[in-house]
């Protein structure tokens, strides 16, 4: 096995067998074309431009969860505008790999902003002076416009995000991903783990079983990746009614297990790095693009996050 | 490819963690209900959810000279289902895939699994618009799909998902049976305080910029959340409530 690239897929016949390339494994696997030529296996060159764009980019955060809507996108929103307001020194970038539901645009209230080309790259969209966007939103035409698209022209679209923006310095690149364990987590992954700096993931998961289920694979994936796992953020933990203040559990873990996250985290050796709870103005805000940080200053979840940012900031130090 | 079938219907949105698998499964246990041979496949192969949810977790699907023998639910085999989910040894493994294995897989379970004679075969699927959507569509030019079922929450953000998802069926020829909102509102058991955590109308307004019918508003209800993973129909268990009344009419409409 030892002349398996990093990225193979998991049955890979290895790059000097027969077999090469044309395996069932093979299928999809980005060095496919180069097995079955025959040719000696040459580097993707994408690495190498990838490794030189990120030179100034110190420290990169990826959002995982390998469940859907539990807030990847809002979290990775709310964290990079927690940090940003609370480090006026230091500059930040968020990049949307997620192709087919981009929803960072909306958040951050700069829909319909154009990205322009200059020599330099591509200039990401500044939200403030030291927070800049990248989304395949900016590119879309209306915001009706679905990409379909499959596998492989995702990956070289991402590999164009990660090759061809011009961040300038950034202390902080926060990423933000699609759920699952498919093409835009291998891509990116990959891209990182080459790129020099450090990096982690933060992986989000809600209360429920169904969704820490999605997470576990997610931690699976990790592993496997030797993506370092900075902790798990639990999210929509509680809801606490606007009128009487009743304390409701709304989407319930499993009938009577209380804090189902932490004992997941236990059970799969990851931190757990905190919970934020549900606040309706707070689906305003991401609905709005407003600040949610400056907007609603008193509430729990912005407390919460304080201390979560707090808490990946650790890692990176 | 699915000759005995009878109709296909799709449960797709944009978005992901709206409720697709929870629509899914109870479209599919509310057809068994009524008395219908009802399938269900599930296509999201990272994050397959319906075993979970059916309460079928460690059940190993089987291979017989007709194809894969899906799993039932119960005795009477009115309910059978298919997910990448029976053939992984352990609930942490994640299936690490890029689309075109993917693909494979997926034309794997539409050509080989031998459902035998079914009404209804009900295909819950993954966020977004890529691999397993383009390959579902392309297997679905040779049987006849009776359409898709859209599941949205009410926030922006969703539905700016979900109307991409629109755009696509547009696209690939399938029609939209309706949109399904979910978790809609949700009322304080103490003071029934009704509060619209994620907003609200978004189905409303998205059925109406689409020309699609708007087939029910299905509230936060956490007596139907802890109903997930028993396998129980929400219409057996809490008949009164308004999510059995929406699946209800929902099967109306589809069976008419």
């Amino acid at each position: 096995m030892s002349d398996n690239p990093e990225n193979a897929p998991e049955h890979c016949p290895g790059t000097k067998s027969d077999d090469a390339g044309k395996a069932s494994a093979c299928a999809g696997c980005p060095n496919q074309q180069i097995c079955s030529s025959g040719q000696p296996k040459g580097v993707d060159p994408g690495i190498e431009l990838v490794k030189n764009r990120l030179v100034d980019v110190k420290n990169k955060l990826m959002i995982l969860s390998g469940k859907g809507g539990v807030g990847k996108s809002s979290l990775t929103n709310l964290i990079s505008r927690t940090f940003a307001h609370m480090n006026n020194n230091e500059n930040f970038g968020v990049l949307d790999i997620d192709i087919c539901g981009p929803s960072q645009p909306r958040m951050f209230g700069v829909i319909g902003e154009q990205v322009h080309q200059s020599g330099s790259g591509w200039s990401p969209v500044f939200i403030e002076d030291n927070l800049s966007l990248m989304s395949i939103g900016f590119l879309l035409d209306t915001p009706d416009d679905a990409i379909i698209w499959r596998g492989p022209k995702k990956n070289g679209m991402i590999r164009q995000f990660l090759s061809e923006v011009d961040w300038g310095t950034l202390d902080y690149l926060i990423i933000d991903s699609p759920p699952g364990t498919s093409d835009e987590h291998l891509s990116v992954s990959t891209y990182l783990s080459t790129s020099g700096g450090s990096w982690g993931a933060v992986l989000i998961s809600t209360p429920q079983e169904v969704s820490l289920l999605d997470v576990r694979k997610q931690i699976s994936f990790c592993k496997k990746m030797n993506i370092p796992i900075i902790g798990v953020i639990e999210n929509m933990s509680s809801f606490v009614c606007p009128k009487c203040s009743t304390e409701s559990k709304i989407f319930p873990s499993n009938s009577d297990v209380q804090n189902s996250t932490q004992i997941m985290c236990k059970e799969m050796n990851v931190e757990f790095l905190g919970s934020v709870p549900l606040d309706p103005r707070l689906t305003r805000c991401c609905d709005e693009g407003k600040n949610f940080v400056t907007e609603c200053e008193d509430s729990t979840a912005v407390i919460a996050l304080k201390q979560i940012v707090e808490n990946i900031k650790k890692h990176f130090n | 490819m699915l000759d005995h079938v009878k109709h296909v219907i799709l449960v797709l949105s944009g978005k992901g963690g709206v409720g697709k698998s929870t629509v899914s499964t109870q479209l599919a246990l509310t057809l068994k209900e009524n008395g219908f041979k009802v399938g269900l496949l599930d296509v999201d192969l990272c994050g397959p959810s319906v075993p979970y949810l059916l309460n079928l977790e460690g059940k190993d699907v089987h291979q017989s000279s007709e194809g894969w023998v899906p799993i039932y639910t119960d005795s009477s085999k009115s309910l059978a289902v298919m997910s990448i989910g029976f053939l992984l040894k352990n609930r942490n493994d994640a299936v690490i895939w890029r689309g075109p294995k993917k693909t494979a897989m997926i034309r794997q379970f539409m050509t080989d699994v031998h459902w035998e004679d079914l009404d209804y075969l009900i295909i819950d699927t993954p966020p977004g618009t890529s691999d397993e959507h383009i390959t579902v569509m392309e297997c679905m030019r040779e049987v006849k799909c009776d359409g898709a079922i859209i599941v949205t929450t009410p926030q922006e953000v969703a539905l700016e998902d979900v109307r991409k998802e629109v755009t696509f069926c547009r696209k690939t020829n399938i029609p939209i049976i309706g949109i399904v909102e979910n978790m809609s509102g949700f009322v304080c058991p103490n003071c029934r305080e009704c509060t619209n955590i994620f907003s609200s109308g978004g189905g409303q307004s998205l059925a109406e910029l689409i020309k699609a019918p708007l087939l029910g508003t299905l509230p936060i209800d956490p007596r139907v959340g802890v109903l997930a993973g028993t396998g129980k129909a929400v219409i057996s268990e809490i008949p009164d409530c308004t999510t059995s009344t929406v699946f209800k009419e929902i099967v109306e409409k589809i069976t008419k």
